[in-house]
């Protein structure tokens, strides 16, 4: 037997393994509650129906949740792409004073369990009025080490000549950064706004302690409190699933051609 | 950022010699200055503010009295947290070998070309972006003792059926099997990266030798990932450590509290009993673990 029907012999059937939960629960989303409560349960909806969709959309508060969480995914990604790609660039490009601790300082926070921050950034931000706001869901998500991270990694590797050649040309900094960098840094930026929408989108320990008003909610702590108070609708938290997990697929799925590439130049396997 | 302005009134304050000095100290400073303020200001102040802390009885609302290192005393004769390191514990010896070994066989079976490789690479990567809040409902569907598939399955295989979730014995050892299902993707990409990277002369000639795969595999191909493999062990212990989401979202400690780990612990103490000086002390406590641990796997690795 050769090597690659025996990797297919390995990877076909551990591949469905993993597939087969999201495809049942898609297909759980369009049957009705009655189906789904049967034993042993259905495979295949015998009566496609949208109710759980419709439950989900005019029942609660589930369509501000979606909106909840667009805005905070929204607003951490445009300031992922914005804030780390300037400082990456900074970093790796522009020599000033402090530079050196500048850095050493953000990669040192990568070592700081989020455990540890939670208490005083509740804190802080109760003290600054945040609390309860999306502003405490957004702020923490602005920037991240590892995004600055793998944005300086990306300069690094990218030749000087063209910078030059601006520079040359009379371009100033900021024109070089927006002009030609930037332009050149789409495989790295589409990795790091598929990291930042997948932390920002699933996040679901700073918002349960950032916030308390059940209209303020974003998607995961709504369905985290939707499951254990309408825990036999399973159409409907099934159609809420289907919901919150489709965008990051198919983010993922556009941005996958990408990821391997990245994690070779950012050096993130070592 | 006003970087530009900046500049500009520099080149009409500053004579030349210092102009050419300043400009790039503004401009570099106008690139890093905004990420930096956020990411040290909500990182490195807070952790500060967390220790002094953790030296008081805080609740939340008020700062509480110094009580020094009473909240570190504490810990010692908490049962219930010696209970909740031993699930964490548990969890993380099943979870960071197994998903980093799933991992390496995966990206080596997806490092051949062979048809239906991005299909492949799909399926084991797709579970790692399902959020735990949804992962934890369709675990609460798919592992039902009464009427989930898992059990149905079971049975029409002839075997009894389990408790799953809602058995102590087992509640666990079903989270480190979700988890692994959810987290396998992330070390098989990474695998295949540094897979990918390993010159293709080096293996060729290993194999001119007369090298059995085996033997390519273990003394040309495991050396090379060693990198790979020492940031993944890292990696993988300190999300089993941190282990909440999948938690909250699915036996929120229970039965028994056979599923409260440290963190789960640290929020019920810190955010429900309103601990917070308790609960900074404990999450100090992980911090300091989760160092010792990462730095004796980088010591190991530099070996």
């Amino acid at each position: 037997m050769t090597r690659r029907s025996l990797a297919h012999l390995f990877l076909m059937p551990l591949a469905l393994l993993f597939v087969a939960p999201l495809v049942w629960m898609a297909l759980t989303a369009f049957m009705p509650d009655a189906d789904i409560n049967t034993y042993p349960p259905k495979l295949w909806p015998e009566h496609f129906t949208l109710d759980g969709f419709r439950r989900i959309f005019t029942e609660d508060d589930y369509p501000l949740w979606l909106a909840n969480t667009m805005i905070v995914a929204g607003a951490a990604v445009l300031g992922h792409v914005v804030l780390c790609s300037l400082a990456g660039y900074g970093f790796a490009r522009i020599e000033f004073r402090g530079r050196g601790v500048a850095f050493a300082a953000v990669m040192a926070t990568i070592m700081v369990p989020t455990q540890v921050l939670m208490i005083p950034t509740f804190l802080l931000f109760k003290n600054m009025g945040l609390i309860d706001t999306l502003g405490a869901a957004i702020v923490p998500w602005l920037a991240s080490a590892f995004g600055v991270f793998l944005m300086r990694q990306f300069f690094l590797s990218l030749p000087k000549e063209l910078e030059e050649a601006a520079v040359i040309d009379g371009c100033s900094p900021l024109g070089v950064f927006f002009r030609v960098v930037l332009p050149l840094a789409r495989p790295a930026l589409a990795t790091l706004v598929v990291f930042t929408l997948l932390g920002a989108w699933n996040d679901l320990i700073w918002p349960l302690i950032a916030i308390s008003s059940e209209s303020g909610y974003t998607l995961q702590l709504g369905l985290a409190t939707f499951a254990g108070a309408r825990h036999t609708e399973w159409s409907a938290l099934m159609a809420g699933n289907v919901v919150a997990v489709l965008p990051l697929v198919l983010a993922f799925i556009l941005a996958q051609r990408h990821f391997v590439a990245t994690m070779s130049f950012s050096g993130l396997k070592g | 950022m006003t970087a530009p302005t900046m500049s500009g009134a520099a080149r009409v304050s500053a004579p030349p010699a210092r102009r050419s000095r300043l400009v790039p100290q503004l401009t570099g400073w106008g690139f890093v200055f905004p990420a930096t303020l956020v990411i040290v200001g909500l990182s490195l102040f807070p952790a500060v503010w967390a220790l002094l802390l953790s030296l008081r009885d805080g609740d939340l609302l008020t700062g509480g009295d110094f009580v020094g290192l009473a909240n570190y005393r504490d810990m010692l004769g908490d049962a219930e947290l010696a209970a909740s390191a031993g699930h964490t514990l548990l969890y993380t010896v099943l979870f960071v070998p197994g998903s980093v070994v799933l991992g390496l066989a995966l990206a080596l079976a997806l490092n051949l070309k062979i048809r239906l490789i991005g299909f492949y690479r799909t399926c084991f990567f797709v579970p790692y972006v399902v959020s735990a809040a949804a992962t934890g409902i369709l675990s609460n569907f798919v592992f039902d003792p009464d009427f989930g598939i898992v059990n149905a399955g079971l049975k029409a295989l002839g075997l009894p059926a389990m408790g799953f979730l809602q058995d102590p014995d087992q509640a666990m050892l079903t989270l480190v099997a979700i988890s692994l299902w959810g987290g396998v993707g992330m070390p098989a990409v990474v695998y295949l990266a540094a897979l990918q990277d390993i010159p293709r002369e080096l293996i060729e000639a290993a194999r001119v030798d007369g090298g059995a795969g085996r033997h390519v595999l273990r003394h040309v191909v495991l050396p090379q990932l060693r990198p790979a493999t020492v940031f993944l062990l890292i990696w993988q212990t300190i999300t089993a450590l941190q282990l909440f989401d999948l938690v909250y979202t699915t036996t929120k400690g229970q039965p028994l509290d056979s599923t409260t780990t440290i963190v789960f612990y640290l929020y019920r103490q810190a955010f429900q009993l309103f601990h917070s000086g308790y609960g900074t002390a404990i999450a100090y406590v992980l911090f300091i673990v989760t160092l010792a641990v990462s730095g004796a796997v980088l010591w190991r690795g530099a070996k």
